[in-house]
């Protein structure tokens, strides 16, 4: 037997962990944090290589919060 | 004419061709007669070919030919696309999962399906469905520079070849539907990723590592007197609104709405979110080939930048690697080519046909329009590379990025708020339109001498400030659209016009698979 979910109060996809979603949506969109050459990796300019760190941020804080609202059947 | 390049890329590209053909047997459907089998493959894909489809679709051939010709010519202003697909995904996570369920709910295929459920006006859903339409058109032929700038490289000149491959993609489009395009991206990206870590491993190597290479592309910029390997103070504000503004119309775009909706539950959107980012670290190696290119020596074919990854292969690889790397391209070409199509002709039958012309459509008859409509549109791609100038599709594309945004108010906040009245969202629309074409048309390049349409970044003193620095033109318009859509909606309500009714329910936007809302989809019940 399913219930179907209140249509009313609170979304239940709401979630705290969901306003950590806001990191990877603003810090990719500053520049001054990476528009430089040095520190370079690997001779890659810092603009290059922290940029391409940023799809770390991202994928580690979807991973979290698609863990945290999965919905198990 | 280059034999073994030639002969390889055959042969690859005509085993995944059959493939395609193959694919309408894949995943057994009782029958392909309906759009939720022809256009959403079943609405059954899980997380892997969900990650495949929507990977193959929104990383084309042409972002993989562009995107570097771009930090050829340019340099950092290129890289954009690393952030913009960066901040695309957590941007949404959360809104795509709510489209998939009120989708789901009423059975919808398409944007406009949405938008007419939502408010209630046929109107709203007819501007939707047009601006995905003409927004994708430039899209499927850009592909085909894809496909061109490869088949000049290996010095295969003249328009057969392209018809050839085109002719090839309809046919196996028409019968299998999405089922073709979700199968052939598992070849593509395997070949795509094997080409790129060979690429980025042995092509630095051989030009003496990375520093250099970031040394010989800063000489150039330096020589130049333009671009640069790192932002300037004037286009910084372009590059953060274009990579923001990309990222917004990115799930705008009918045919990425499509390999969402064809996804089997709300986890396989939402795992796939978190996992996609995998396809940017690859955007962003794939970018950097720009500067190897530079410091190889490399120079494109006549002014087009777009044969500078074919030729870097092609001087860099020994002859069958380089066929590969060229299938890869082309095959990659189709895969997104196959799905703008069928997302388009989705829109065409299901918010023109259905909606205007033949109210009793049953789903055989919708399959059978979308069908015809997935040929139609790629015989008007092939026709805009044959008859006009390449150059005009990317003028083109770029005014699709700018007009598929003014669909966000109705689409993606509607998904959110009923607030808006449908009078206003139309007038938003209008001005946003207006607002883009006016700034797209007074933006010029001199190095492309073009007076107008020359580019996305549009000088804040044409709006007399004093400053030299740039911002995308389609963020301007979409300030544009927002504020005129709100007051719209504020003197729509102080009049009492009349609004759409909203036939969606709250719970709609968090119903899941095996939710008592989802019913089961009916492949032969007529539609109500």
């Amino acid at each position: 037997m399913t219930t179907p979910r209140d249509d009313r109060g609170r979304s239940p996809d709401y979630s705290p962990l969901n306003w950590l979603l806001l990191l990877p949506i603003v810090i990719p969109l500053l520049p001054p944090l990476f528009n430089a050459v040095e520190p370079r990796l690997f001779g890659i300019p810092l603009f290059y290589w922290l940029q391409l760190a940023f799809i770390i941020l991202g994928v580690t804080t979807t991973t979290l919060v698609y863990r945290a609202t999965r919905r198990n059947r | 004419m280059k034999t073994t390049e030639i002969v390889i890329f055959t042969i690859l590209f005509l085993a995944v061709s059959g493939l395609g053909f193959v694919a309408a047997r894949w995943r057994r459907p009782d029958d392909l007669a309906s759009l939720n089998e022809w256009g959403l493959g079943g609405r059954s894909f899980g997380s892997w070919i969900t990650w495949f489809l929507i990977g193959g679709d929104l990383y084309t051939a042409y972002t993989f030919v562009a995107v570097p010709a771009l930090i050829f010519g340019a340099g950092a202003m290129g890289f954009y696309a690393v952030p913009y697909t960066v901040v695309v995904y957590p941007m949404v996570m959360l809104v795509l999962v709510r489209l998939w369920s009120v989708s789901h709910v009423h059975n919808l295929v398409t944007p406009a399906d949405f938008v007419r459920v939502r408010f209630g006006s046929p109107t709203l859903a007819l501007l939707v469905a047009i601006t995905g339409i003409v927004a994708t058109m430039p899209y499927i032929a850009l592909q085909l520079v894809g496909i061109e700038a490869v088949l000049k490289t290996m010095g295969l000149t003249g328009d057969l070849p392209l018809i050839i491959a085109f002719a090839i993609l309809a046919a196996y489009t028409y019968q299998s539907g999405l089922r073709a395009p979700a199968l052939i991206a598992f070849v593509k990206d395997s070949l795509i990723y094997v080409v790129i870590l060979v690429a980025i491993i042995y092509i630095p190597a051989k030009l003496g590592g990375m520093g250099s290479v970031f040394d010989a592309a800063k000489a150039k910029f330096d020589a130049a007197g333009s671009g640069g390997i790192t932002l300037n103070a004037n286009n910084q504000l372009q590059y953060v609104t274009l990579a923001f503004g990309s990222a917004l119309a990115l799930f705008l775009y009918p045919h990425s709405v499509t390999g969402i909706l064809a996804s089997r539950n709300r986890n396989v959107i939402k795992r796939n979110m978190s996992a996609l980012p995998a396809y940017s670290l690859l955007l962003g190696l794939i970018a950097l080939l720009g500067y190897m290119a530079i410091a190889a020596g490399i120079t494109p074919i006549g002014k087009d930048n777009n044969t500078i990854v074919p030729r870097l292969f092609d001087a860099m690889f020994p002859d069958w690697f380089a066929g590969v790397a060229f299938a890869a391209v082309g095959i990659g070409a189709l895969v997104p080519a196959a799905i703008m199509s069928i997302a388009a002709a989705n829109l065409f039958s299901r918010n023109i046909y259905k909606e205007y012309v033949n109210r009793n459509a049953t789903p055989a008859q919708e399959a059978t329009v979308s069908k015809v409509a997935s040929l139609v549109v790629k015989v008007g791609a092939v026709l805009c590379i044959l008859l006009i100038d390449p150059q005009f599709s990317i003028d083109l594309q770029l005014i699709g990025g700018v007009i598929i945004l003014q669909t966000l108010p109705s689409v993606g906040l509607g998904l959110y708020t009923r607030w808006f009245h449908r009078g206003g969202l139309i007038a938003g629309w209008a001005a946003g339109m207006a607002a883009g074409m006016l700034l797209l048309y007074n933006i010029a390049n001199p190095a492309t001498n073009h007076a107008h349409f020359g580019g996305s970044a549009f000088p804040l003193s044409q709006l007399g400030f004093d400053t030299k620095i740039t911002v995308y033109a389609g963020f301007l318009a979409l300030i544009v659209n927002l504020v005129v859509a709100v007051l719209g909606t504020v003197v729509a309500r102080a009049l009492k016009s009349a609004d759409g009714p909203d036939g969606t329910r709250p719970g709609d936007y968090f119903a899941d698979q095996g939710d008592p809302r989802v019913h089961e989809l009916e492949t032969t019940a007529p539609a109500s």
